[in-house]
């Protein structure tokens, strides 16, 4: 059968204007916070300021009398009602983890863990009474080192007996992927280079644009709940396995979200607790949470200690390398947290073509936040640290950065690439994206410019840093997540509905919260069925209308949820087609799909999709077994993942009298296969590139030795906004995917993946000839400045050895 | 966060508005409430009343008087920075006005709101230091002018009487001095870690006066007076400069905190002064 392959495609490639952001930028949109019904209740959290802590008492009395108050419920009246929140992720069959409770019932295990909630007639009211709730705590010491809590000096949790949750390690001698770690070790130690290096990944909030809110109708003969997530449908099916309603009486929509960044891939305490307050009372409640709660209590990201042995040959030529990791869960397990640096588990071999490779894994628990999905979700981890080995072992050997990367990477011929942690990379192009980068950057003339201002001694040195990554995408095919011990699958679902004016209803089960599906989604379709643009509708996001779907995280909805898109709308075309012949009074072989028309290949008889859809409408014409519907479904497990590469050059200059890391410029070549839209691609990829600047000069959750969040406002957690940013030079190279039908990529983490390490990179460059080889993240003027000044001392103290 | 709930009134004159803090024991003057909302909303304080001074029209505006110039304490920061008479007499203020937050809290927040707050990380107390301005505080049935030196007694604290309004500024005139704000922090939205507020007066290549002043280098907006003085006379060349500048931190205990330590404030405030005073002179 002939599809629309055969007319030049217009939609797809072209870079339409999102359709959704009229109505996002103006507000006039439905956030769950604007959401008001008949009799609403309101919500207020008591938080616990101790991180650890046991619960001695609480009154409620001054609470319950205070004005407008209906109830006031602490955990010991909902022990047995609330069940415990759950984790999808087991890594390991001996995973430990403790009870995680939506309300402490006796023990808390992080500041900002709620204590108490308020359910009252109005949101002040609710608030006043929260200031009465009087909590008796008696102060447990916190756990909050990562390092000290591997130990299990102290415990986090003492009923756990272990602050150790899981340990996982791959192996490629013993997953028969590649050879033996510490064989390339102990022959780089005699003859060859070895580079050792512990990088602290530092903790970091998500920081979406909408704080979390939760509105929940109990009224009606189903529970609808409305939440500010990124996963409804899994929200459903929590909501009835964790609090025993019936899967087919609750109904869950994510109206329009502003943001989440993997910050809101979770199901929450928040979540159950106004589920129960509408059980409770009978009536609609509504939570929405306060900035200072979202900064402290919703789930952080990142936080982890890497420990990294390289090895390599004299010339450079990789050997193996060795991972072991810290990670910190923080107080309990989430959704994923677990998973969390395994996502990035398969990545850090990057771009190359490494003989060995071992990577172990501790997950720890502290008394911090719990953490658990953040943009690039172990990705990013994994990427930082090989890019900034890469320079090491470039500085060693005494080449370029760029040229040490060549020496190591998988050429374009030798695709597809079976990598050494098991990975099958169906296509890329390293050299094409790394010349174009190459070229619209001037490496040259810059790496002209530093070396005249090093010899200058000019005040403001400059740097130039590289990242040469690659990253999975399109979370994923259902066989690995059952292997690796996620309990869901990983297909998407898509239905069309053609309805009888010819204009077209999408429905997808990913739930975007800022991406463009509904403008991508469109172009998608317009293509397909030969349908306008503006006659196509997306609809997404209500379990009502979407019924099936696993949401939108992990750069998977294009690759995973816009294939299901594509497949059902060729079976729209395959159920039209007979239907088609029977009305044009033709055979079936002889009609010809195209530009959204049935025509008779060789006559000028045809018919339109439009009409088509109303004459299966009204029914009249058609044999009596014809279905009276073109309608279709379609799910689709994809069969690999995608892998988007790109090639990232940062020029940074730092202020050596201040410690100020200015970037200066910055150029991204991109590759994420075909192109559905140039426009929301390069909107990923400026968002995606700011988030990972900011790991690298900006963000970062601390806590005080008490275990108080002190960058608890963005006063302290410094989100970069545009005037702290460099113009970006964006480009791209395309290289299709060969494992799905469009040959697209995902595009959603790769600015934030490829970023970071390039700007540390050219910080560390712009400095090392003053002796500095390492800086923490985040780059602050204040760690510059003192990492100059150690540097600054150890060379006067060798001078002073030597004379 | 929903702030406690308060009793508000919105008086239109300053007689007015003092009768009312007399009257109430727990009350609170709102200005552009820039810095006062937060706390609010964070129940940082839980006043009973506000005094919202918005409606009080003689607070707002910028006027000459002889060798002054006299800023109500109601003027936005979007006015100061554009004002044409500040920016021919006391060029500063519009630079470091400029340097506050953004465009949205520039047209909220106010001249006067931002010197009675007081932070030690705000961006015009040092200014007000540098210049020498004076405060005119209304009382019941009076008025009294504090200089910048003695205006200003602690974090968030001032010469402001609990039943008291700030009400004008009075700043002389710096007419042909040459001036620069360096503020030094990490995201353009950021407070100060550390500033320098820097007007010079020169004849031909020779600094004639200097004014420093030093944000966030301490509880209160620190005068320099050691590098003024190491200033004057001096050429306004790099070297020079340099020399003076080294005295920046001289007496000072800069706070400790996530953006640095007092080390680390010392040592920019040193920095940041030579930058400071040389961009004032022209030379930088
Ligand atoms: C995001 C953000 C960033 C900011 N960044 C900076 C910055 O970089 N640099 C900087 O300097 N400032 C910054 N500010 C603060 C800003 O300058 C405020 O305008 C200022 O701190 C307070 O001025 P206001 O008019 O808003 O006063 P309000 O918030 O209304 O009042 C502040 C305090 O002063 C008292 N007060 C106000 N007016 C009078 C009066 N006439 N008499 C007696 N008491 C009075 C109030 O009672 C209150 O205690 C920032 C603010 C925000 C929100």
């Amino acid at each position: 059968m002939t599809t629309t392959e055969d007319r030049p495609a217009t939609e797809v490639g072209s870079p339409r204007r999102r359709k959704e952001d009229a109505r996002l930028i103006t507000g006039r949109t439905r956030w769950t916070d604007n959401i008001a019904l008949p009799g609403m209740l309101h919500l207020a959290m008591v938080r616990s300021p101790f991180a650890h802590a046991r619960i001695t008492a609480i009154g409620t009395e001054a609470a319950k009398a205070a004005s407008g108050v209906v109830t006031v419920l602490t955990g010991a009246d909902l022990a047995d009602e609330q069940g415990a929140l759950p984790n999808a992720w087991a890594i390991t069959p001996e995973q430990k983890a403790p009870v995680h409770p939506s309300i402490a019932v006796e023990h808390v295990a992080f500041a900002g863990e709620i204590v108490a909630m308020v359910v009252a007639r109005t949101a002040a009211e609710a608030n006043d009474a929260a200031d009465l709730v009087d909590v008796d705590y008696e102060e447990l010491p916190p756990v909050l080192d990562l390092k000290t809590a591997a130990t299990d000096e102290a415990l986090a949790h003492p009923d756990l007996g272990t602050n150790v949750s899981a340990v996982w390690t791959f192996d490629s001698a013993e997953a028969g992927t590649g050879q033996d770690v510490e064989a390339a070790i102990s022959a780089a130690r005699d003859g060859g280079i070895l580079i050792e290096r512990e990088i602290r990944q530092q903790r970091l909030i998500p920081a979406f644009m909408e704080p979390r809110s939760i509105a929940v109708d109990p009224t009606g003969e189903q529970l609808t709940v409305w939440s500010s997530t990124q996963v409804p449908h899994f929200v459903k099916i929590f909501i009835a396995l964790v609090l025993g309603i019936p899967e087919h009486k609750i109904r869950v929509i994510a109206p329009d979200v502003g943001g989440g960044f993997g910050g809101k891939l979770q199901f929450t305490p928040e979540e159950v607790l106004t589920v129960i307050a509408a059980r409770h009372t009978g009536k609609p409640c509504k939570y929405s949470e306060t900035r200072s709660e979202s900064l402290m209590a919703a789930h952080h990201g990142r936080d982890q200690w890497q420990q990294l042995t390289l090895a390599a040959t004299k010339d450079g030529t990789v050997t193996g390398l060795k991972v072991e990791l810290l990670a910190d869960m923080g107080a309990y397990l989430g959704l994923v947290t677990s998973a969390i640096p395994l996502l990035g588990a398969f990545m850090y071999n990057g771009i190359y073509k490494f003989p060995a490779y071992h990577l172990s894994c501790t997950n720890v628990f502290t008394n911090k936040t719990w953490t658990d999905a953040y943009r690039g979700a172990g990705r990013p981890e994994a990427t930082f640290a090989i890019e900034r080995l890469m320079d090491e072992l470039a500085v060693e050997v005494g080449v370029d950065p760029l040229e040490i990367r060549e020496r190591n990477w998988i050429k374009h011929e030798e695709f597809p690439f079976a990598t050494v942690s098991g990975l099958t990379y169906d296509s890329g192009n390293y050299e094409a994206a790394t010349a174009k980068a190459k070229d619209l950057f001037g490496y040259d003339d810059l790496r002209a410019e530093q070396q005249k201002r090093r010899e200058s001694e000019d005040p403001v040195q400059l740097g130039i840093g590289i990242s040469t990554y690659t990253e999975m995408c399109g979370l994923a095919p259902s066989r690995w997540l059952g292997s690796m011990g996620y309990v869901g699958g990983g297909w998407e679902h898509a239905s069309i509905r053609m309805l009888p004016t010819g204009k077209v209803e999408v429905i997808t089960g990913t739930s975007p919260h800022g991406q463009g599906h509904e403008t991508a989604w469109s172009q998608i379709v317009a293509d397909r069925l030969g349908v306008a643009f503006e006659d196509i509708e997306v609809l997404h996001g209500d379990t009502q209308v979407a019924a099936r779907g696993l949401d939108t995280y992990g750069s998977r909805s294009l690759a995973v949820g816009g294939m299901a898109v594509l497949a059902a709308a060729d079976k729209v075309i395959e159920k039209a087609k007979p239907i088609a012949a029977q009305l044009l009074e033709a055979n079936v072989d002889d009609l010809e799909f195209s530009g959204g028309r049935f025509g008779v290949r060789g006559t000028e008889t045809g018919m339109s999709l439009g009409d088509l859809a109303f004459a299966v409408f009204q029914g009249h014409k058609l044999d009596a077994g014809a279905e009276r519907s073109l309608d279709a479904d379609a799910t689709l497990d994809p069969d690999d993942f995608s892998f988007p590469h790109g090639t990232h050059l940062c020029a940074v200059e730092v202020d050596t009298e201040t410690g100020a890391a200015k970037i200066r410029s910055y150029v991204s070549v991109d590759d994420v296969g075909t192109v559905v839209n140039p426009l929301i691609v390069e909107g990923q990829v400026h968002g995606g590139l700011a988030q990972g600047i900011a790991q690298a000069l900006y963000e970062e959750a601390v806590h005080d030795e008490s275990g108080t969040l002190l960058t608890g406002s963005f006063v302290d957690y410094l989100v970069p906004s545009p005037p702290d940013l460099p113009p970006f030079v964006t480009a791209r190279t395309e290289t299709p995917a060969t494992t799905n039908q469009l040959g697209v990529k995902g595009v959603g983490e790769a600015g934030t993946i490829a970023s970071t390490p390039a700007v540390v990179n050219a910080v560390i460059d712009a400095v090392r000839h003053l002796g500095v080889s390492d800086i923490a993240m985040p780059c602050t003027p204040y760690r510059v400045w003192k990492a100059l000044k150690s540097a600054q001392q150890e060379g006067a103290q060798q001078e002073g050895g030597r004379s | 966060m929903i702030p406690v709930a308060f009793d508000y009134y919105a008086p239109t004159s300053v007689d007015e508005a003092v009768a009312l803090l007399r009257e109430h024991d727990d009350a609170k003057v709102l200005a552009g409430g820039q810095s006062l909302m937060p706390v609010l909303r964070l129940r940082l304080a839980a006043p009973e009343v506000i005094v919202d001074l918005g409606r009080i029209e003689e607070l707002n505006g910028i006027r000459e008087d002889g060798d002054a110039l006299v800023i109500g304490a109601m003027t936005p920061h979007s006015v100061v920075q554009a004002d044409p008479l500040i920016a021919e007499h006391a060029s500063l203020i519009s630079l470091a006005t400029a340097t506050i937050a953004d465009p949205q809290v520039r047209h909220r927040g106010t001249f006067g709101g931002s010197l009675a707050h007081a932070d030690p990380a705000g961006d015009l107390p040092a200014v007000a230091v540098a210049l020498d301005a004076f405060f005119v505080i209304a009382g019941a049935n009076s008025r009294r002018t504090v200089g910048a030196a003695d205006f200003f007694e602690g974090v968030f604290s001032t010469a402001i009487g609990e039943d008291e309004l700030l009400v004008e500024i009075r700043v002389p005139k710096y007419t042909g001095w040459g001036a620069h704000y360096e503020k030094f922090n990490r995201v353009a939205q950021q407070w100060s870690i550390v500033a320098v507020a820097a007007t010079v007066r020169l004849d031909g290549g020779t600094i004639t006066e200097a004014r420093v002043g030093l944000t966030n280098m301490g509880s209160t907006p620190i005068r320099a007076t050691a590098v003024e003085q190491a200033l004057v006379g001096q050429p306004a060349t790099a070297e020079a400069v340099r020399a003076a500048a080294a005295h920046a931190a001289d007496g000072t205990s800069p706070p400790t905190d996530l953006n640095g330590d007092a080390d680390y404030r010392r040592h920019l405030a040193s920095v940041l002064t030579r930058r400071a005073v040389l961009a004032a002179a022209g030379t930088g």
